[in-house]
């Protein structure tokens, strides 16, 4: 992928001398550039889907096998091992999460931006580096705290963590799109009577709706994805799907097909979600960019 | 409806020890149309947002009626304003924007419904009540700001500006229909511009504010006529009067070859402040054509002609300095001089305004 993206500038040099001064130069360049790097990505994640549907046998061939009988084998095994209740799970704690990270971290956002509190660049600093500590210096203490709280394996706990770890990058996100309202407009619903909580509710939430659809999804995405904190502080009752596609991984070898058929399976709903918002996530996430 | 009093009202902003408002002293009247006009940075925005509660009041007091709301929140101050940017709320429809105070007031649905009709009746919104902001145009939205500031019937009307992003043919047609709804409604308002026509067109009384220090608060006339420095002489008008520093001798200013009487008031302050020159002012629709020996010569630069009028701008012939020669005055447009040309110019007795070379305050 970095060499094709390196030949962009000759490529845009090219079509530049093909179409003569007057074209926008670099349109074409950049529009090679772009595919070439959403295809490299996109192709892996393609590869997992088709070799879900691959005999373990075609799944890890060299060369790889490219022409095959497409089946459901692989997904009908992963529903025998009872896949529901890691999904359940799952979903519990990104949901859960993210409605908690959503609600306390808008207030913040807003104390952080609208109504700035004293020294709050040095509380939003504040934010941020509590994401430069690695996730592994926090895990002995988080894991002898839920052990004696009796929460180990529970996911309220896994989504108070996820919550934890979702807040400081949904504060820096709402913060960027509450300061990019007019102040003029939050002062004159102020002078039209509105309250704190009115302001909240009528004024600002409907204004920032995209963007705060952004960071949900985003945060959701994060939670789901999450693996460090669900190995280690979950075994049974509380296992996410990362974990359960982990269970694939076994000491006779790896079973390919079937592993990128359950990691189909836990994608599924991150894109699904991804596609339906799209229109406002794109909105969203460039909402302080464009104006 | 209110009177609005600032009593010795300053702000300062938050790391700045020079105030941007310094203890401002104005009384505006039950229904009266003041303007607050100055320069940029003056402190005339401040000073409505000061009123407005949207700023604090770090010294003095402000009262609405006979209510202190110098501590009060913009909600209880039963104001309505009007911004430059208009500060619509954009998920709302017209009908929702104007609204909204009322909502907030708890105005039943009918009655609420039915000033909303009424507002966008008086200012030609109907047809729009159903749509967004995003889909009026300037001069629509601007209507619809103005409309959601009079459904609420409050006691202060707040205007920043309100004209400023309108183009000026639309700006000059709702000036005047400002100006005109006002007078009809009778709410005391405060209304903040840069712009000197504006103030002079729409006030009552127009308050000249600069470096946050009121110069002057006065009807449009009388500003004209009776500046009370030469900050407000020179600011109000346009052209602008000419100002220019000239030599005192014998109880006369000479201008040029001309000698212009002083007062024996004016002359008595200028004695006492041991000054030998005086800020001679006079507009340039205050000069007269005269023949030769009898005005001081000018040496024609330039002709701007307009029309209705013209004006000459030229160099007073015998000045040293080449800045202080230069004048502006308003000539016949049926009778222009040439470029190059030297003219004799007279001021009209009377028409004079003299100001200390040394505060610039207006003398006698």
């Amino acid at each position: 992928m970095t060499t094709m993206v390196a030949t962009a500038p000759a490529e845009r040099a090219a079509a530049t001398r093909r179409r003569g001064a007057r074209f926008r130069p670099g349109n074409i360049g950049v529009g090679i550039a772009a595919w070439v790097a959403a295809l490299a990505f996109f192709f892996p994640v393609l590869w997992m889907f088709l070799t879900g549907f691959k005999q373990e046998s075609q799944a890890s061939t060299d060369p790889p096998t490219i022409f095959f009988t497409p089946t459901l084998d692989q997904f009908r095994s992963i529903f025998a091992r009872d896949f529901a209740p890691y999904l359940i799970n799952s979903l519990t704690a990104s949901v859960m999460s993210t409605i908690f990270v959503i609600m306390l971290a808008t207030p913040a956002a807003y104390a952080l931006s609208v109504a700035k509190v004293g020294r709050w660049r040095d509380a939003l600093f504040f934010f941020l580096s509590t994401r430069m500590m690695p996730a592994v210096a926090s895990i002995l203490p988080l894991y002898i705290l839920a052990t004696n709280i009796g929460m180990l394996d529970n996911i309220t706990m896994l989504s108070l963590v996820y919550t934890a770890m979702n807040l400081p990058i949904a504060v820096w996100m709402i913060r960027s799109f509450l300061a990019e309202l007019p102040r003029e407009v939050l002062e004159a619903a102020r002078i039209d009577g509105a309250s704190l909580g009115t302001e909240m509710r009528r004024i600002i939430l409907p204004m920032i709706a995209p963007g705060l659809a952004a960071t949900a999804l985003i945060c959701m995405i994060f939670a789901w994805n999450e693996f460090f904190f669900a190995v280690s502080l979950t075994s049974t009752r509380a296992a996410t799907v990362p974990v359960f596609l982990v269970g694939f991984i076994t000491s006779e070898g790896l079973f390919w097909a079937r592993l990128s058929a359950a990691s189909t399976m836990a994608a599924l709903p991150v894109i699904l979600a991804g596609w339906v918002a799209q229109k406002w996530l794109v909105r969203g996430l460039s909402l302080g960019a464009v104006k | 409806m209110a009177t609005v009093t600032f009593d010795q009202a300053s702000r300062f902003y938050p790391g700045s020890d020079v105030p941007a408002v310094d203890r401002l002293d104005l009384d505006i009247g039950d229904g009266e149309f003041l303007v607050l006009v100055g320069p940029s940075g003056c402190g005339k925005s401040t000073t409505l947002r000061m009123l407005a509660g949207l700023e604090d009041v770090d010294e003095g007091a402000i009262h609405i009626g006979d209510r202190d709301v110098t501590n009060l929140p913009p909600r209880e101050r039963d104001i309505a304003m009007v911004f430059q940017s208009y500060a619509l709320y954009p998920h709302m429809t017209v009908a929702q924007n104007m609204g909204f105070a009322l909502e907030m007031a708890k105005v039943p649905k009918e009655e609420r419904s039915a000033r909303v009709l009424e507002a966008a009746r008086i200012l030609d919104l109907e047809p729009y009540l159903d749509r967004r902001p995003k889909a009026l145009s300037g001069g629509q939205r601007q209507r619809v700001a103005m409309g959601r500031a009079i459904v609420r019937q409050p006691k202060v009307f707040l205007m920043d500006e309100p004209l400023s992003n309108l183009d000026a043919k639309l700006r000059v047609s709702t000036r005047s229909q400002i100006a005109a709804l006002q007078k009809r409604l009778g709410v005391t308002t405060v209304y903040v511009t840069h712009d000197q026509v504006e103030a002079m067109t729409m006030g009552d009384r127009v308050a000249v504010l600069k470096d946050g220090v009121l110069q002057q608060c006065d009807t449009p006339l009388a500003l004209y006529k009776k500046p009370a420095n030469n900050f407000v002489a020179g600011f109000i008008g346009s052209p602008s009067m000419n100002i220019r520093e000239f030599k005192v001798a014998n109880g006369h200013a000479r201008i040029g070859e001309l000698d212009v009487p002083l007062s024996r008031d004016e002359l008595g302050v200028l004695a006492r402040e041991g000054s030998d020159s005086v800020l001679l002012g006079f507009r340039p629709e205050s000069v007269d054509l005269v023949g030769a020996g009898e005005g001081f010569p000018v040496v024609v630069r330039l002709v701007e002609e307009l029309g209705a009028d013209a004006y000459l701008y030229g160099s007073i012939v015998g000045t040293e300095d080449a800045e202080a020669a230069d004048i502006v005055t308003r000539v016949d447009p049926a009778r222009t001089p040439r470029i190059g040309e030297t003219v004799y110019l007279r001021v009209r007795p009377g028409q004079e305004h003299a100001f200390s070379p040394q505060t610039g305050e207006r003398l006698g």
